[in-house]
């Protein structure tokens, strides 16, 4: 019908989408398939987590992770637990919503350890997950605490074998003498079983707190970042590492930069970034020598004379970095805004948004309880055209890099009926406040969303607030 | 004349809220109570540095620094003598220049009591007081600091280092602190006993300290208090210094095994568990003494141990 087409484009997709969401290609990126004005509607999908106000502190969740095919999405906790959900598989009859994430699999991934030497105590906090790319029936993944990286294996097991005949019931071996039959055990079906496993533990390699780690390319090797070091690790060998920068001065003393996060390009193995506290950001190549001490290229942004402060330089240290999926771009993530870096150009972004400038009156309020030292992450949708971050009382936010519109979004459990579309939210910087509007003075800087992930094909995102995980999905027709 | 308690009301009404989230900080009650005690110390600070109205400091000190570095040289002398009292007034540059440099110099010395300082905050805190540091210099603002009657300067000192010192002394001694609000005179008289760094004259303190050693009184002696005393007293004697390398001075070596950078900002001077208190509340909480009971016993004897270690 004539008025089924006219109308908003996904209302378009909802009179073609009979057949199952796979199959047509621009549901997979709704944004390049669109045009304009296809503005996603993100809408409530579930939310994983206690519910009361009374955090433990072991909840915490301290990183989020999609695997490479979206199947899987990872949380590491301050307990120093991982929690894997798993996508079930889409339900046919239920073509209007994607599945669910139910809890596949957690494990103990670190322990609270006790340094003797230093007599400091090592936080079992999980600060990063990084997956593996999917190489054979199990997945694999890299978590790491302060100081040590582990390798988890997580497989499932569904069959196991019976009809031994050497052994009792009770796992006791049988006198030879009374087996009169050689008996082949058969695998028979059993209760899914998710088994996860460490397969390798990096360890002893990091004298400051690991920030960052950063699986290359080659799917071989990965890097491990903490505040003065770089250490470069081959996945099969755990008691060698290169280090492959070093920035620690003679004299710590003289001190005055660190690094605050590293990764790989996705597509050239022997490039990498990282970070400083300064708010620069230096490419590596490896090729050029064995200690990356000197930087290819080095990109920064001159400082705005009007807008210095004592706070610049605090305000200006870089929190978070990611590669775009096509390797062409960086985003970077300061305490008010994100910046989007051209690899070829070193002088300045090629695009900023301001994630909450209107925190900018409050920076000393913000120094003096210790929020500016918060570290957000950002992240890239799967086709590059959109990124996110987030802020705080539990907003986030999301640029849309086509069209220069943004929106802030609140993960709330006020909105918690599935497909219910999220509605805008506005925070009001001064002046008079409309009806909806916050205002600055009102926010909870205790509700920060320090980590979000996209999944790598659907528009399908994880925010997680202090122990609460959120599932938000767009809606679909 | 300095009213105290009405200092005090607007002190308790500071709203601050710690990072409850993801931060590298082993944040517990006792870094809770300390970071308190550096905002009584701030806003005393700035009391005593010249009256102010209102009860929002922070937000004067957020407008004062948003407008960038807007000096002004001639107002900040006034108002460093005094200020007129009872005016809603923006605070001088100066004025806040130096209440940040002084709330910076306690975060950074409080962050290394902590078992795994962050070194990035560290770093970037200490950047902020040498960056605050150098434009005094060049200023000449230092040197006027210096040259001034040292009564202000020596006043802060005392009202700072003291109430430190004193609160950890008094954990070490077991002493009973007289309740809030109350300036008797056997605290005084306590006081007298009080051998370095007496409060002699400023009566002014006694308020203030009655307030925080209350609050510290619920708290278990969680710090190794010899360094502490010292570390803080090394501070404060750099802000009088009358070299303007003070910040080296934060960072030189007074004795080599303490306090080497290296070990500092990687936290080895904090001998005690902060580890073990796994409450992670905001300090407008007050609640928070059953998880300080549970480290007690702990921290007890991890004190007893440092303390000899520090007098050896």
């Amino acid at each position: 019908m004539l008025s089924d087409r006219v109308g908003f484009p996904h209302k378009v997709f909802g009179l073609l989408s009979k057949q199952p969401k796979q199959n047509t290609w621009f549901q997979r990126f709704p944004s390049l398939g669109a045009g304009g004005g296809n503005d996603i509607q993100w809408c409530f999908s579930q939310v994983k987590g206690a519910v009361d106000d009374d955090v433990a502190e072991a909840d915490i969740i301290s990183t989020v992770e999609f695997n490479h095919s979206g199947e899987l999405l990872a949380t590491g906790d301050k307990g120093g637990r991982v929690v894997i959900f798993q996508q079930e598989q889409e339900n046919k009859t239920q073509s209007h919503s994607r599945g669910e994430y139910n809890v596949y699999s957690t494990f103990q991934s670190h322990e609270p350890e006790f340094d003797y030497l230093k007599s400091l105590e090592i936080e079992e906090k999980i600060n990063k997950i990084r997956w593996l790319p999917q190489k054979n029936a199990a997945q694999f993944l890299l978590s790491t605490n302060d100081k040590t990286i582990k390798l988890w294996k997580i497989s499932e097991r569904d069959k196991r074998p019976e009809g031994y005949n050497l052994k009792e019931e009770d796992g006791r071996y049988r006198d030879p003498t009374t087996v009169t039959t050689l008996r082949v055990p058969v695998f028979r079906p059993m209760d899914l079983m998710v088994e996860a496993s460490p397969r390798r533990i990096f360890a002893n390699a990091h004298t400051y707190h690991i920030n960052s780690i950063s699986i290359n390319s080659d799917y071989e090797t990965y890097l491990s970042a903490d505040d003065l070091r770089i250490n470069l690790w081959h996945l099969e060998i755990t008691d060698r590492s290169f280090n492959i920068v070093d920035i620690k001065p003679a004299n710590m003393e003289e001190l005055t930069e660190v690094i605050t996060a590293a990764e790989f390009h996705p597509n050239s193995c022997s490039t990498f970034v990282y970070s400083s506290s300064k708010g620069t950001i230096r490419l590596c190549d490896m090729r050029a020598s064995a200690l990356c001490d000197r930087h290819s290229k080095l990109f920064e942004e001159p400082e705005d004379p009007s807008n210095r402060s004592f706070f610049s330089e605090i305000i200006s240290s870089i929190s978070d970095v990611k590669f775009s999926h096509s390797g062409r771009y960086m985003m970077t993530r300061d305490y008010l805004s994100v910046k989007i870096w051209d690899l070829n150009m070193e002088n300045r972004p090629v695009e900023t948004y301001q994630v909450h400038e209107y925190l900018r009156s409050k920076l000393c309020s913000l120094y003096e309880n210790d929020c500016i030292f918060d570290k957000f992450e950002c992240c890239w949708n799967g086709s590059d055209s959109i990124v996110m971050t987030g802020s705080y009382n539990n907003f986030f936010r999301m640029f849309d890099r086509n069209t220069k519109r943004d929106i802030t979004l609140e993960a709330s459990r006020e909105n918690n009926k599935p497909r219910t579309v999220l509605k805008p939210r506005k925070v009001c910087a001064s002046g008079k406040r409309k009806k909806d509007e916050i205002s600055v003075d009102s926010l909870d800087f205790n509700k920060k969303i320090l980590h979000t992930a996209w999944h790598p094909k659907e528009n399908i995102i994880a925010v997680a607030t202090t122990n609460n995980l959120y599932i938000f999905q767009d809606k679909m027709n | 004349m300095h009213s105290f308690m009405r200092d005090l009301t607007f002190l308790s009404k500071l709203k601050v809220c710690t990072s409850v989230g993801d931060t590298t900080d082993l944040y517990c009650t006792d870094m809770s109570r300390k970071v308190e005690l550096s905002l009584l110390l701030y806003g005393l600070l700035l009391s005593s540095m010249g009256e102010e109205e209102g009860l929002h400091q922070t937000q004067f000190l957020d407008t004062m620094f948003v407008r960038g570095l807007k000096r002004k040289c001639f107002d900040g002398e006034e108002d460093i003598e005094g200020t007129l009292a009872g005016i809603k007034a923006i605070p001088s540059y100066n004025l806040q220049r130096q209440s940040l440099l002084d709330m910076s110099l306690v975060k950074l010395q409080l962050c290394h009591m902590l078992v795994e300082p962050n070194l990035c905050r560290s770093v970037l805190i200490a950047n902020t007081v040498r960056q605050i540091q150098e434009e005094m210099t060049q200023d000449g603002t230092w040197q006027m600091i210096n040259t001034q009657s040292t009564g202000q300067a020596s006043l802060d000192r005392l009202v700072s280092t003291d109430i430190l010192c004193r609160s950890s002394r008094d954990q070490a001694e077991g002493k009973h602190v007289p309740a809030y609000g109350t300036f008797n005179k056997d605290f005084e008289s306590d006081q007298a006993q009080d051998s370095s760094e007496t409060m002699s004259t400023a009566s002014s303190v006694q308020a203030p300290r009655n307030l925080q050693s209350n609050v510290w009184e619920m708290e278990n002696p969680q710090e190794n208090k010899g360094n502490f005393q010292k570390s803080l007293d090394q501070i404060f004697e750099t802000l009088e210094n009358k070299s303007p390398n003070s910040v080296e001075d934060l960072f030189s070596e007074v004795d080599n095994s303490y306090y080497d950078l290296d070990t500092m900002l990687t936290g080895m001077m904090s001998n005690t568990k902060m580890g073990h208190c796994d409450n992670l509340e905001t300090f407008s909480t007050p609640t928070n003494t059953a998880s300080n009971s549970n480290c007690k016993s702990d921290l007890n004897d991890l004190d007893h141990i440092v303390e000899i270690l520090v007098e050896s």
